[in-house]
């Protein structure tokens, strides 16, 4: 019996049960971790994991269930559990949930991927990452952290309405990280990101990262910030490096895009989103630099695929053209109920949960700048790098950031360093403040994106460069 | 003999054979979860997952590997014990193995109610129906969720532990033209949770916020509600009392130190009667009286600083943390401290709080689900959304702490079967950076 074949008989009994529509996703996940601290392996984690989970639809609600069994009688089972669950949810019953259609693919997708990273012997890895916490320890850290992670997915998806799509991404990532401690006070650097580099792609992607190349800087760096001065406070012109301008971007951009927030399913817990759909394709987000796209198609980016868990195709669309609001992360369900014609962002983080609106790629397009044209246009300002702290309010506004490391620019050159930076703001007033972007574009990854009940991590893919922006709060404290 | 045990002992004694002299460690955890969750005052998402994982830890020639399944079939589980023989061979060194325990017993047992554990669909809907009809037509959102835990341990050194426990869970909004009112409520079983009752405060709450106003960035004397405190104790959970935080200087946290204010006592109480490594845990008082007096230790921290496990094993890389952590209740009302405040804050809930240097834990964060001024001991007008950054030892210092609610209200975690047992605080000062408006 193909995995096909498991997720047909699922389906087939939640159709019996009574379901209008339903789905499975019969996923078989290995995960590896290993995580390195002071020159020693601290934990190496391997997992192996499978299952199936059926979505049901039954008047305005989703049932879901999922279970550990890929056996025929626990699909069928699963399948009329679905419904069973989407039923009840007729005691408190909304309007009839739609769903916009979707071409009904039999298709089979998988990410590039050069050097398969469980293929690499652990000890190499291992050596890898206590190589570079040693480095880290002898050029001045205090406590020195390496990790890598990788995800090896495969995925069978059928519906009722005839999709049979299978899928293979394989997903890795790692980083440094070097912590020094003071009289009442952290500093920290981290490379290439505060919590690692991620990304569709095989172990060449950690060879590309050269951890070891950049432990001893950033030991150093981390020291050098417990007596660097403090970030100044007040307003002032703002750079910002590429690996802090993806997470301004992911937080005020793509969680607000969420149609499913704008729609007000995620009221309760992730919140809302400031956004109104009557303004979109009106609504003035940023500058005219700001160009944003939704692409799950980027070779390598964290959050690209061939289909999304409900099969629609990977296709690029726009969220912000010209600084103008043009698109939202959509699922068939939310399309539908914001008379929208297209979908495709839904995915789950594992067999056993709901699929739900997530970002995939969201990122900007390149501008026509570089870092060093920006520097050396800036009179006065401060250019930040790599987050340390994020936090937004629940309808995706105000937010702030701190970093690990600032500079001061003064007269169009780098300054000295600065320690403690932060910034703070609002969404639209923020990004309509951008007058300077670079074209000097990277994918970043991050593959702990938080969202949902009971919580998924979401894997999402960031194109971002640097960028300056005016009037920008900084300096705040305790 | 549970279906947990029997696996348990099976990958035990498959390892043990695939591993002669090693030292070995098998868990399993049964989880029933099932979370109905509502918004636009309808039930959008209702799910249920019946999970089996199995862990496996094995320590061979000095080299530690720790595998997972889901795959609870012989060949599922044979292929575990493959994979930790194949990846133990080639793992590194691990000199910082604390060894496994001998035998201990439990310090509880776990409480499972039965109705919470065959809890249905229906149940979790009747409760979210009471919730909605009592938001008398405002919109409303939010979950209830019921699960059921078995878990199971052995190790080669002779640990045998077995328990299985319940929980319940109720967290909704009410909606007002753009302002919400929250309610939370987290259990043992379903039937600690009252719709009506959790309805009607977030209704009260909603209806209290028309016409806000904003308030500039100050330090504001503040009375905290239970689901605000919540958050307190989330991030001293995650950040304060882990040992290694604490041994690597990174936790503000000084045993034997005065470090809170003398009303303050707070405690972790467990659901699980034993953590992944097959450690019992009992109720640990990490603060008593205003002083640091305990820090939560796995096996590894422990060795290291030469004590034994609390029994709070989890992710070795974060270290060991409390998961059902609360204060222990004072003798004041709600009233009683607006009563007390000359200008000040009453706020509801706390949101997105994040770190910014856990060595002073200071934070920064928004509140949600409800502000209003208190002036002269009233409350007088609704303010819209702050923004603070504020260091939470800082906040409960001696001195700064003007009163502890006498009702300690258990709220919902994000780890299943934990909770946050949260009474009202009243406290001197609060750091409000800026408005949600910027």
């Amino acid at each position: 019996m193909s995995y096909f074949d498991v997720g047909e008989a699922a389906v087939a009994a939640a159709l019996d049960a009574g379901a209008r529509y339903a789905d499975a996703r019969v996923m078989h996940r290995r995960y590896e971790s290993m995580d390195a601290r002071n020159g020693e392996i601290e934990d190496l984690s391997s997992t192996e994991s499978a299952g199936i989970g059926v979505r049901a639809l039954v008047g305005s609600s989703w049932g879901f269930y999922a279970v550990p069994d890929l056996s025929d009688s626990a699909a069928r089972l699963a399948g009329a559990r679905a419904t069973a669950i989407a039923k009840a949810s007729a005691r408190v019953a909304g309007r009839a949930t739609d769903l916009v259609p979707t071409d009904v693919s039999t298709a089979t997708w998988a990410s590039e991927c050069l050097i398969d990273p469980l293929a690499v012997p652990l000890s190499d890895k291992g050596d890898l990452l206590t190589h570079a916490t040693k480095t880290m320890r002898e050029h001045g850290a205090d406590v020195a952290t390496a990790l890598y992670a990788v995800w090896d997915t495969r995925k069978w998806f059928v519906s009722s309405e005839g999709h049979r799509i299978d899928q293979h991404v394989r997903e890795c990532g790692a980083g440094v990280q070097a912590t020094s401690i003071g009289e009442g006070e952290t500093q920290v650097r981290s490379y290439p990101a505060s919590r690692g580099q991620y990304g569709t792609r095989g172990w060449e992607l950690v060879q590309g990262l050269d951890l070891l190349g950049n432990a001893a800087r950033v030991a150093e760096e981390s020291r050098e910030l417990l007596t660097a001065p403090q970030c100044p406070s007040g307003e002032t012109t703002l750079i910002l490096g590429p690996e802090q301008l993806f997470l301004q971007i992911h937080e005020s951009v793509g969680h607000a895009i969420e149609l499913d927030r704008i729609l007000g399913w995620e009221a309760a817990f992730a919140g809302t989103s400031w956004l109104d759909l009557s303004q979109l394709g009106s609504l003035r987000y940023g500058s005219e630099l700001m160009n944003i796209t939704i692409d799950p198609t980027l070779p390598g980016a964290l959050g690209s695929f061939g289909f999304d868990d409900e099969g629609t195709p990977a296709a690029k669309r726009y969220a912000v053209r010209d600084g103008i609001w043009v698109g939202v992360l959509a699922g068939r369900d939310s399309a539908a109920l914001a008379g929208l014609d297209y979908a495709g962002s839904v995915r789950a983080d594992g067999w056993s949960r709901l699929p739900m609106v997530r970002m995939t790629n969201v990122g900007l397009e390149p501008g026509p700048h570089t870092l060093e044209q920006i520097i050396a246009e800036t009179d006065d300002g401060i250019f930040m790098e790599n987050n340390r702290s994020w936090s937004i309010d629940d309808k995706r506004l105000n937010f702030q950031f701190g970093c690990e490391v600032a500079y001061e620019v003064k007269n169009g050159r780098r300054g000295r360093l600065l320690r403690n930076p932060s910034y703070t703001g609002i969404g639209p007033k923020f990004w309509q403040s951008m007058d300077m972007l670079s074209s000097e574009i990277e994918y970043w990854g991050t593959p702990n994106c938080g969202k949902g009940q009971p919580t998924q991590s979401g894997h999402t893919g960031h194109p971002a460069a640097p960028a300056r922006f005016q009037g920008v709060r900084v300096g705040v404290r305790a | 003999m549970t279906d947990v045990e029997k696996i348990t002992e099976q990958v035990l004694d498959l390892a043990r054979r695939a591993l002669p002299g090693g030292e070995v460690e098998a868990a399993a955890d049964s989880v029933h979860r099932a979370l109905t969750r509502f918004a636009n005052s309808f039930i959008h998402q209702n799910v249920t997952e019946d999970s089996v994982t199995v862990r496996l830890r094995a320590h061979v020639d000095g080299r530690t590997v720790t595998t997972t399944t889901t795959l609870t079939s012989p060949e599922g589980l044979t292929s575990l014990v493959d994979r930790t023989v194949a990846a133990v061979r080639s793992a590194p060194r691990d000199p910082g193995w604390p060894g496994l325990p001998g035998p201990a017993p439990l310090q509880l047992t776990g409480q499972v109610d039965a109705a919470t554990r065959d809890a249905s669909p229906d149940d979790r809907a009747a409760r979210v129906r009471a919730f909605v009809d009592a938001a008398k037509g405002l919109e409303t959102a939010g979950y209830c969720q019921t699960g059921h835990w078995t878990g199971a341990y052995r190790s080669s050194a002779g640990q045998a532990l077995t328990a299985s426990a319940t929980t319940a869970d109720l967290d909704g909004i009410v909606r007002d033209s753009g302002a919400d009112g929250v309610a939370r409520r987290s259990g043992r079983a379903l039937s600690d949770l009252d719709g009506t009752a959790l309805g009607t405060r977030a209704y009260a709450k909603a209806t209290a916020q028309r016409d806000p106003i904003e308030l500039p960035p100050d330090r504001y004397q503040v009375v905290l509600e239970p689901e605000a405190v919540a958050d307190l104790l989330t991030n001293f959970a995650y950040h304060g009392f882990n040992a290694k935080a604490h041994a690597e200087r990174r936790s503000f946290a000084q045993l034997g130190t005065a470090q809170f204010d003398a009303q303050i006592t707070l405690y972790d109480d467990p659901r699980q009667p034993f953590d992944v490594e097959g450690s019992p845990r009992g109720r640990l008082v990490l603060v008593d009286q205003g002083v640091t007096s305990a820090l939560t230790q796995d096996r590894r921290t422990a060795a290291a600083s030469g004590t034994v496990s609390t029994g709070h094993g989890g992710d070795p890389s974060w270290g060991p943390m409390p998961d059902s952590f609360g204060f222990e209740p004072g003798s004041a009302t709600v009233d009683s401290m607006i009563s007390k405040v000359e200008r000040g804050l009453l706020v509801s809930d706390l949101w997105y709080t994040r770190v910014l240097d856990p060595r002073q834990l200071a934070l920064t964060g928004l509140t949600r689900n409800g502000v209003w001024l208190i002036e002269n001991g009233e409350v007088t007008r609704p303010v819209r959304n702050l923004r603070f950054t504020q260091a939470y030892p800082q906040a409960l210092a001696p001195g700064q702490v003007l009163g502890v609610g006498s009702e300690a209200v258990p709220q919902p975690s994000r780890m299943f079967l934990g909770s946050w047992t949260a009474p009202a605080l009243h406290l001197a000062s609060w750091n409000i950076t800026g408005g949600a408006s910027g």
